[in-house]
């Protein structure tokens, strides 16, 4: 066998980065065939989530104009794409608690192939989830109860939500010592701050120092807006602050800002623990 | 379609690796310093030392994996800074600690690596089968990695970086923690290798595995270069077998010493428990066992031994190398 050294033009260059991607997202995916666990997280829990709360609180708590199931659908989803942070995290701190990051970078692989193949794989992991949760839902009894037009724009802002999700866990990932230490982090942050918002229960039910954190809490922002676009009751009160009188809008810019600190500060933690 | 380029015309194409003083600093640390390297096409270049002398370093700058803080080097006529992406596509890396996916079969790890070598996935397919055959790993094929023995791992690994065919290899220790089976199976390998026409850069702790191999050898002490030449320089210089008398008493060093002295073939070396001489061709160890006891000497043991690292810096350096300092070479962070 002849190993040919040309140097490759510029359009096999960016086939060359999709492909290594590609090749990087296929290798988290036998991961999951070989721990199939490592999907219960975006699976079995909304699953559980969805039918444990609208049976169980379903009956206790009262949602103005609209049933608590149709409400809580977007407090799950929030919730679920939010612990979606875990699977890039554990994955990158592990990879980078081995050798296996030197192999890659001794490869002439694309530079950027590795994070976008955990990317690509993660991104994959969530539309299952989001499959689920539509799916569990619309059993329970959850509906779409505006046009296609804010449908899309809702399934539009789940995507984004996870996708910057996922880009949070990255940078932790890239940032930790230890996997463990990665799923305790998340643990510790994503439940509280869940809870501390409309995820589950309406604003009005919180007490008054947990419903001010509860009003600028990014998840509340997220939650509202995806029970906006999917026409499901908010129970929004009238004198709540600017992100939760106009949800849609915040949870976009929630989005935009948290990304623009993840990414860059990613691709910097990324170099710093790559180079020597 | 491609472009040709002819840029790095310059003097280091002619060798498959080529450094002028390189040179690498961690924080207050000089892991490596001053290193001048040439190692012509098809030949083998073994890099001696302890812990801590800088192989690993000058593996990890060869490789792209670090950039030196001084310093320029060329791997097959390129700068390992300036053309680093296109150094990677002509180099193999088995590193210190097996680097391979344990959630992947051995089978798919080498595909996978193949793929991002850019090889068609036919061709990928088809020379990791071959590898695998080659590492007598074909049985083990679809079994997790995980399940692997350490031996087995670091055939793999080895497998993962033959599997582009790159002209230029490194391989960071790459009989560490294997049994003398397996290490016998990989040296043949690398000597396969080798006649094909591969150029090798290996570390090594081990004399006599640097010995068997390389064409030129390097032996680093505290990141300089303590002494270089062929394998018969060397050995020239630092002589054969050791014989080695260990004592009870620290106060017959002196005594045994003296006694020692017709047998010796460069100078006795007082160490921890005993003394410890290069010995003249043909000496007989039950003469030396006579002499000892004629002087008076007690000695619990007495022993002749191939010569070690150790002997190597003691003879080079005039003192043994106590304290090798810590292990630097794996950090990344």
């Amino acid at each position: 066998m002849t190993f040919t050294f040309a140097d490759p033009s510029a359009v096999t260059r960016l086939r060359w980065q999709l492909q290594d991607s590609l090749v990087l997202a296929r290798r988290n995916l036998a991961h999951v065939r070989q721990i199939p666990e490592k999907l219960i997280d975006v699976t079995l829990q909304p699953l559980m989530f969805v039918l444990l709360f609208s049976y169980v609180f379903g009956g206790v708590i009262h949602v103005p104009g609209g049933s608590y199931r149709e409400y809580l659908l977007g407090g799950i989803a929030v919730q679920t794409l939010s612990f979606g942070m875990m699977g890039p995290g554990t994955a990158i701190a592990t990879d980078l608690g081995e050798g296996i990051v030197d192999r890659f970078r001794s490869l002439p692989m694309a530079r950027s192939a590795y994070l976008l193949g955990h990317l690509l794989a993660e991104l994959a992991a969530s539309m299952l989830a989001i499959a689920i949760l539509t799916g569990s839902g619309l059993i329970i009894g959850w509906r779409i109860d505006t046009d296609v037009l804010h449908a899309v724009l809702g399934f539009a802002l789940l995507i984004l939500i996870s996708f910057t999700m996922i880009w949070i866990g990255t940078l932790l990932g890239v940032l930790a010592r230890s996997p463990d230490a990665v799923q305790g982090a998340i643990f510790l942050v994503v439940f509280p701050l869940s809870f501390i918002s409309c995820a589950f229960v309406p604003l009005a039910g919180l007490p008054a120092g947990l419903r001010t954190l509860a009003e600028y809490n990014p998840i509340s922002a997220f939650s509202a807006a995806i029970r906006v676009l999917f026409g499901n009751p908010t129970a929004i009160p009238h004198d709540v602050p600017w992100p939760l009188e106009h949800p849609v809008l915040a949870s976009v810019l929630w989005c935009i800002a948290l990304l623009s600190a993840a990414i860059p500060g990613t691709l910097w933690a990324f170099r710093q623990r790559t180079t020597d | 379609m491609y472009e040709i380029t002819v840029r790095h015309t310059n003097n280091a194409s002619a060798s498959a690796v080529h450094a002028d003083g390189l040179a690498k600093r961690y924080g207050e640390l000089w892991a490596l310093r001053d290193l001048d390297l040439d190692v012509p096409a098809g030949t083998v270049l073994g890099l001696l030392g302890h812990n801590g002398a800088g192989k690993t370093t000058t593996i990890r700058i060869l490789t792209t994996l670090a950039e030196p803080t001084t310093g320029r080097a060329f791997v097959a006529g390129l700068d390992v800074v300036a053309d680093a992406a296109r150094v990677r596509a002509r180099i193999g890396l088995t590193g210190q600690y097996a680097t391979v996916d344990d959630l992947l079969t051995a089978r798919a790890n080498l595909e996978m690596i193949g793929l991002l070598y850019h090889l068609p996935r036919a061709a990928a397919r088809k020379r990791a089968d071959e590898l695998l055959e080659r590492l007598t790993l074909s049985d083990a094929a679809d079994r997790l990695v995980k399940t692997f023995s350490g031996g087995m791992r670091r055939r793999l690994d080895l497998a993962a970086s033959l599997i582009a065919n790159p002209p230029v290899l490194f391989l960071d220790e790459p009989t560490t923690g294997l049994d003398p089976e397996s290490r016998r199976e990989v040296w043949e390998m690398l000597g396969e290798l080798v006649a094909d026409g591969a150029t090798l850069i290996l570390t090594t702790q081990y004399l006599d595995e640097a010995d068997g191999t390389a064409d030129q050898i390097i032996v680093l002490d505290r990141g300089r270069i303590a002494a270089e030449g062929t394998p018969s320089e060397l050995k020239a210089r630092i002589g054969g077998e050791r014989i080695e008398v260990s004592l009870d008493s620290p106060d017959q060093v002196e005594i045994a010493s003296e006694a020692l002295r017709p047998f010796a073939d460069g100078p006795i070396a007082a160490e921890a428990g005993g003394i410890v001489t290069p010995a003249r061709p043909g000496t007989r160890l039950i003469e030396v066992v006579r002499a000892l006891d004629i002087a008076g000497v007690d000695a619990s043991d007495v022993h002749r031994r191939e010569p070690t690292l150790d002997d190597v810096f003691l003879t080079l350096t005039g003192k043994r190398q106590r304290d090798p300092e810590p292990e630097l070479m794996e950090t990344t962070a």
